[in-house]
């Protein structure tokens, strides 16, 4: 979808803007010309695309707060960017904008093992922290599917997840402090290298704002001891409502799973053609269940799990002999999204989560909506916290589809909401949901989201348009559209 | 909605128009805690029950009048906790306070900060609107983090009405394990042991004693107190010696006096970075949260114990005791400050509720 794109945009004077900028970044961190623009039209989410003024690519705080200044002397809008992993189009460009790319603020400034802290630079990609604290057995353990080249100043926008979420967090709990530049340039620190920080935890409205509230100029986050062993278990079930019970029973059962993920028939008959991860391709589901710790930790729970899922009726259990084995169980689940690729020219990803109890009557009112709209949905999810991520096939192509695939995603959405749940677990609102929101906020509730932005960035130039929709765009709904061949950064996992 | 939240509304709308200020209180277990407010009382005990409890989906849901004690009867029925260990500071203690003084225990050291732990709020702002944010579910990124926003904010930005707790399986085993040793050689063990896998889930050191916890599955508490070495503690005597810890009832946490109703020299809460140097400042002192948590009785003046707490790169607030008329909590940055003061506005404009507990101007 094009939005908008011109050479200048109303309201905002390019040439001033540009001559703004020119003062306060060195040469070569100032683009303006269309084709030097294209990389930064959108973001993991393709179907939204736009053209910013121009792009910054500052190298320094300094030059970040002069750019922001100079923005907001203008009153012209700023999208920070990271590596552009986001599946939500949270760095979709302003057409009448500069789109900010933190993307050169790469280092780690200081790593404490003692302390188990790492002070690093937005630009610094997730997997980096961890290979830097590696060799002191540390890691940093959020752990997104992008996570090899997501950054830690975008995970800090969408408070980024990962499979091993349920034991060891999201981004909220592992970050300490932020530090961030208002549209005003002036910085201001959220959280600390304490425990708490003065006044209230304005940390914990940052992470997650989708760049809309401050620029993150540097991060300290919390490294975690590494896991000295982890295994797995695979077990399958004959239907889909008594695995959604078995995972229910793994948690009445008092164990909390280092990863605990499940994946439907379809999903696992898609993945099984071409990765071959051994998967019982009779079962109605399978669900992976991951221990991690000491070796006579692992041992204890891998003991109790197995009791557990044997009791909820599994047809089949596998325990991970090895390393090689525990990695191959995991290959199948990773693949699911290729897989969906595979099987259909495309897929929308959906990504809401919903009370675990749940599971199961969602799953089978997800194939009763199959027939509904005459589409599949294969069903892969993180099933420890609820987050379901449905992905229906279509083919843009046939007249239709696309128009039934937006609307079975929106009923699942819905559904998700009638649940108790919310319409986004980790891949964030951005401009992909931002119609959804009406479902889930109230009036008053979308009002306050407005106060609170304003309460950061009074003159609303940071990110606007994302996440909070006007009253009146609440009648329609975007939905994730990837296609087949037209994803970037299409060597990430996805799941 | 119910008769008794429709009340409040007017209450809070009556208040809001007449430019009259509310004291919102559970129990009053806290009331040392904060700036002294003034204003008129209102009690939010008789806005109570557990709305929702499913163990299996880790979550429960209470009003905030629940007394505190009842829910974590409710949870230890089942197995399960409230993982950080929030002190009551009495019988009253309710579960809106506990999450409005936004304060966390012994466990916290493991578990994180009760704040890790709040999944969805529902609110009355200074307009009287009923508000949701968050919800039931780990995994929630819809619109901003208002519910975190609202754990230990002393209730400046309005009522808390209902509260979503994550919960977490109580451990299959604890042993605590005693050592001896000073105030420097502690912090560096805490620190070294938190770089280890091992499953360390509170520590206390007073008076050259180090007491650590360990809690987990059977053999991972076998093997890591294996591994640690010093004098293991009775059981029973451990578990009413973390009570103690948590509630405030051991030296020096513990008001004391010279004599009876005499005056009680002033508590500091100094949070500092775990691996940070000792403190060197004159009172007694313990520390918890491996390092990260210093406690101070002592008579030095404010500005001496805060410019300690700023050079090892924490902050210090004076937690009981003391001059509670003047700022209480360390002061903000201004570009902070401003923050605080639009977030006051957004939710509180006509400055109804609490106001200066937190802050002078919120």
């Amino acid at each position: 979808m094009q939005l908008r794109e011109k050479a200048d945009a109303g309201g905002v004077d390019k040439a001033r803007l540009v001559e703004a900028l020119t003062r306060v970044l060195p040469a070569g961190a100032l683009m303006f010309e269309r084709e030097a623009l294209r990389p930064y039209e959108c973001d993991g989410l393709t179907a939204f695309r736009q053209l910013p003024l121009v792009v910054a690519l500052p190298t320094t705080e300094e030059e970040v707060a002069g750019v922001l200044k100079a923005c907001h002397e203008l009153g012209v809008p700023v999208v920070a960017r990271g590596a552009g992993t986001g599946l939500s189009g949270g760095a979709l460009p302003h057409p009448d904008g500069v789109l900010l790319s933190l993307a050169r603020f790469t280092r780690i400034l200081r790593l404490d093992p003692h302390a188990r802290t790492a002070v690093v630079q937005p630009g610094v990609r997730n997997l980096a922290i961890s290979e830097a604290a590696a060799p002191y057995d540390l890691y940093y353990a959020p752990d997104p599917s992008s996570q090899i080249a997501c950054t830690i100043g975008g995970n800090v926008a969408e408070n980024a997840g990962g499979v091993h979420c349920l034991k060891y967090g999201l981004t909220v709990h592992n970050v300490m402090r932020v530090r961030g530049l208002t549209i005003e340039g002036e910085a201001v620190e959220f959280g600390s290298e304490a425990p708490d920080a003065p006044g209230c935890d304005l940390l914990a409205v940052m992470i997650g704002s989708e760049g809309m509230l401050a620029v993150v100029t540097e991060v300290t986050v919390r490294l975690t001891p590494k896991p000295q062993f982890a295994q797995c278990v695979l077990a399958a079930f004959d239907d889909v409502v008594r695995a959604g019970e078995a995972v229910a029973a793994i948690i009445a059962a008092g164990i909390i799973p280092a990863g605990l993920e499940m994946m439907d028939q379809p999903a696992t008959a898609a993945v099984e053609q071409f990765v071959h991860a051994g998967y019982p391709l009779d079962a109605k589901a399978i669900l992976l269940c991951e221990s991690d710790g000491t070796p006579e930790e692992v041992a204890e729970e891998i003991g109790r799990m197995r009791a557990v899922l044997a009791a909820s009726g599994a047809t089949d259990i596998r325990v991970s002999h090895d390393e090689a084995e525990r990695l191959k169980f995991w290959a199948g689940r990773k693949a699911a999204f290729p897989a969906a690729g595979r099987l259909s020219p495309d897929y929308y990803c959906m990504d809401g989560t919903i009370p675990r109890k749940h599971v199961g009557p969602l799953l089978e009112a997800i194939q009763g909506m199959e027939q509904k709209y005459g589409l599949r949905c294969i069903n892969v999810f993180h099933a420890g916290d609820g987050n379901m991520h449905p992905l229906i096939l279509f083919d843009a192509n046939q007249a239709g589809e696309l128009e039934r695939a937006e609307a079975f995603g929106a009923e699942i959405l819905e559904l998700c909401v009638a649940l108790g749940g919310t319409v986004t677990g980790e891949h964030g609102v951005g401009i992909e949901k931002i119609n959804q929101m009406c479902s889930q906020f109230s009036r008053a509730e979308l009002e306050m989201f407005e106060r609170v932005k304003a309460a950061f960035d009074p003159a609303g130039l940071l990110n606007p348009g994302k996440v909070i929709p006007t009253l009146n765009r609440c009648a329609e709904y975007g939905r994730l559209r990837v296609s087949g061949g037209r994803i970037p950064h299409p060597e990430l996992p996805r799941f | 909605m119910s008769e008794l939240v429709r009340q409040w509304q007017e209450r809070v709308r009556a208040a809001a128009a007449d430019g009259e200020s509310l004291q919102l209180r559970g129990g009053g277990t806290k009331d040392f805690y904060g700036r002294r407010v003034s204003g008129t009382v209102l009690d939010t005990r008789a806005h109570r029950g557990v709305s929702a409890y499913e163990p299996t989906e880790l979550v429960v849901s209470a009003r905030a009048g629940t007394p505190l004690a009842e829910l974590e009867q409710l949870l230890a029925d089942r197995g399960q906790m409230l993982a950080f260990e929030p002190p009551h500071f009495g019988a009253a203690a309710t579960v809106g306070g506990c999450v409005a003084a936004g304060l966390s225990g012994p466990r916290r050291l493991a578990a994180g900060p009760l704040r890790d732990y709040v999944l969805g709020v529902t609110v009355m702002d200074g307009r009287g609107e009923v508000l949701r944010f968050g919800g039931q579910v780990m995994k929630n990124v819809a619109g901003y983090d208002v519910s975190r926003l609202f754990a230990g904010s002393l209730g400046v930005f309005g009522i808390l009405l209902e509260v979503s707790l994550k919960v977490l399986p109580v451990p299959f085993a604890e042993r605590s394990l005693r050592f001896d040793c000073g105030e420097s050689d502690a912090i560096r063990r805490l620190n070294d042991w938190g770089g280890q896998p091992l499953p360390l889930s509170a520590s206390f050191w007073y008076g050259g004693v180090l007491t650590v916890r360990l809690s987990g599955a059977a053999a991972a508490v076998q093997a890591a107190s294996a591994k640690l070495g010093g004098e293991p503690c009775d059981e029973a005597e451990a578990a009413r010696f973390w009570l103690a810890v948590r509630e405030q009832a051991c030296a020096p946490l513990a008001q004391e006096t010279a004599q009876p109703g005499g005056p009680t020299q002033p508590l500091w809460r100094i949070a500092v970075p775990s691996a940070a140097p000792a403190l060197e400042l004159t009172g007694r002192q313990c520390i918890e949260w491996g390092g990260g948590l210093r406690w101070l009785r002592t008579e030095l003046p404010a500005q001496a114990v805060r410019e300690r707490a700023h050079a090892l790169g924490g902050h210090a607030s004076l937690f009981a005791g003391g001059d509670r008329e003047s700022e209480v909590f360390h002061p903000l940055p201004q570009a902070s400050m401003a923050i605080h003061r639009r977030l006051k506005q957004a939710f509180d404009p006509a400055g109804v509720f609490n106001p200066g507990r937190l802050q002078d101007g919120l």
